[in-house]
């Protein structure tokens, strides 16, 4: 827009200046502190250039948590949610959007419903399912008297048991297990022009060649974006992974190992003023694979967000 | 909507259904019924399964002062952050909007903080508002006790309202943006050709054009302070001091893990689910609305 106005101008600048000021402030400080020495960090006023002991901090920060192994456990969660979640959402969307048989649109609000409820509320009967995720269909066939029948037959007792704590599947399939990413993509699938299925139909492609030759490569973006929002998902995860964890020295995630460099009044180390350089250091670590991510993938990591609304 | 061309081939059909729907019930279906058998149920004491109990644990939880209070501080919480996160986030996104030179740096920094983990946010955060190292350690010298979030209370529910907004403002803020710019700029023309300046535009074209996107954020926000502030609240101050930050979904996992009360847990989860429903509810037939309009 071509107008002349200098003083609103001014002011919107400085508007966006303090935007930007919270956005960023609250980060440098984080980062100053973790350049600190534990002497410096506990004088006030708070410093805000630099010290020279960053190296120092990081590599405490790393034995102290552990880092090393817990870096990698949140890197193999997050892509296998990512991954389990395109794959997931991609075949169950086609099937909702390019099949017609009775029990599609009962399955449509079965799936469409688990948006309403997330995790979090449902967390302890969740918790108890994962300690053995066959627990329901044992309940099943115990109340339907099929596991009495099999006795009958077998002799030997029916005791389903597959316990999920302290495995990768545990941390990755419940979170898995909503519709976020099948909504987005049947929006992108009703945007798939007919014709093009007819023409793959009258080419004597079957529906699996369709998915794989037609749709899949017209979904890359698509697949970018669903990619970016749940890898950072993923990656934030904590109550979750809290609970499913309890092994916590060759199990716990990174954000969890920030429990470890910040003492918890009722754990072991009992409150207290935490080593804030350190705990900052860790934090710098545990938050950069995400920063990094939402940086390089900025454009896919918006049009996730908006197009799933969540 | 009808397509004229499908597969009709059920059976792959239900088998490409199968997975979600496995999962689906698995890890929503089965734990939110058994939430709803626990509600209902009491186990006895020394095992041999659980029993009946009608409306009591309801009853135990609605009668719980400690529960009231939770439920109490969860608003506070909610209305907080949400007034916090939304209003800064619509300032931005309004004047970032009006595209002058430089608003793709303030666009690109001002979305980074999302991609903060909610706990490491409120370690930070916790940091910075520390009474002994933080940006207020300066004035405790001067006048001991003036900020700390670790025995005063209000000071605690600040902290974690701060740091929880200092996330939800990116998330506002993105989908502020993305809603602006899909107004369609002819009629944001139109009307600067009729005279009006830009704040005016921002008044009676783009605010009105965004009712939709506010509306849905504002459910989005306090769904979403209900049932994600867990993170922040267990790493920045524990529930404390005196419970002053356990709001409602810290209390169910500190009453289902720490104390074992399965029952009163359950019973808790239900009204909070029940609440969320409610408000996606709303969220849905207001789209759906929406979209009618269209």
């Amino acid at each position: 827009m071509i107008e002349r106005t200098p003083v609103l101008n001014l002011v919107t600048h400085a508007v966006l200046f303090i935007g930007l000021a919270i956005a960023f402030v609250p980060m440098w400080l984080v980062f100053v502190a973790a350049t600190l020495s534990l002497q410096e960090i506990n004088t006030p006023p708070i410093s805000l250039l630099p010290g020279s002991h960053l190296w120092e901090n990081l590599a405490e920060a790393w034995t102290r948590a552990d880092l090393g192994v817990k870096l990698t456990n949140s890197l193999i969660m997050s892509v296998a949610v990512a991954a389990g979640k395109i794959a997931l959402a991609s075949i169950t969307a086609f099937a909702l959007v390019f099949f017609r048989f009775p029990g599609r649109m009962t399955a449509f609000w079965l799936i469409f419903i688990t948006l309403m409820l997330p995790l979090e509320v449902r967390i302890v009967p969740t918790y108890a399912v994962a300690a053995n995720v066959f627990s329901p269909y044992q309940t099943i066939l115990d109340v339907t008297g099929l596991s009495w029948l099999w006795q009958q037959l077998t002799g030997a007792e029916l005791a389903l048991e597959w316990n999920l704590l302290n495995s990768y599947t545990g941390l990755v399939l419940p979170l898995v297990a909503t519709a976020t990413g099948t909504f987005l993509y049947r929006q992108f699938f009703l945007t798939v022009p007919e014709e093009l299925m007819e023409a793959a139909k009258m080419d004597g492609a079957g529906p699996m060649r369709f998915f794989r030759e037609i749709l899949m490569p017209l979904s890359i973006t698509n697949m970018a974006a669903l990619f970016t929002i749940m890898f950072i998902y993923a990656w934030n995860q904590y109550l979750w992974p809290l609970l499913i964890t309890t092994d916590r020295t060759h199990r716990g995630t990174a954000v969890m190992a920030l429990r470890q460099l910040i003492p918890m009044s009722g754990d072991s180390t009992g409150g207290g003023v935490p080593d804030w350089n350190v705990a900052m250091a860790g934090c710098l670590i545990v938050v950069a694979p995400a920063l990094l991510v939402v940086a390089l993938m900025q454009r896919f990591f918006v049009r996730g967000l908006i197009a799933s609304d969540k | 909507m009808d397509r004229r061309a499908v597969y009709k081939t059920a059976w792959i059909g239900s088998l490409l259904l199968a997975p979600q729907l496995l999962l689906v019930f698995t890890f929503f279906y089965w734990p939110t019924g058994a939430a709803l058998f626990w509600a209902f149920t009491l186990e006895r004491p020394w095992g041999g399964g659980n029993e009946f109990a009608g409306l009591d644990n309801f009853r135990m939880v609605f009668s719980d002062t400690a529960y009231w209070g939770a439920v109490w501080r969860s608003m506070v919480f909610a209305l907080g952050s949400t007034a916090l996160a939304m209003g800064l986030a619509l300032l931005f996104a309004l004047f970032c909007d009006r595209q002058l030179r430089g608003y793709k740096a303030y666009q690109t920094m001002l979305i980074w903080p999302y991609a903060v983990a909610a706990p490491a946010a409120g370690v930070a955060f916790r940091f910075l508002f520390a009474p002994e190292a933080g940006i207020f350690a300066a004035l405790n010298k001067i006048h001991p006790e003036f900020w700390n979030p670790s025995i005063n209370g209000i000071h605690a529910m600040i902290l974690i309202v701060v740091a929880y907004s200092w996330k939800y403002l990116a998330y506002n803020f993105i989908f502020f943006l993305a809603a602006l710019q899909s107004i369609p700029r002819a009629l944001v023309e139109a009307s600067a050709m009729d005279g009006s300046g830009p704040l005016r535009r921002m008044w009676d074209i783009q605010l009105p054009l965004l009712a939709p996107t506010l509306f849905f954020l504002l459910v989005i926000n306090i769904t979403d302070s209900f049932v994600d502030s867990f993170g922040i609240i267990d790493l920045t101050t524990g529930g404390g001091p005196s419970k002053a930050t356990t709001l409602m979904v810290y209390k169910i996992y500190f009453d289902g893990f720490k104390g074992l009360d399965y029952s009163g847990a359950a019973a808790q989860s239900i009204v909070l689910m029940l609440l969320v429903m409610g408000l996606t509810f709303v969220q849905f037939r207001f789209i759906e609305r929406r979209v009618h309009y269209r």
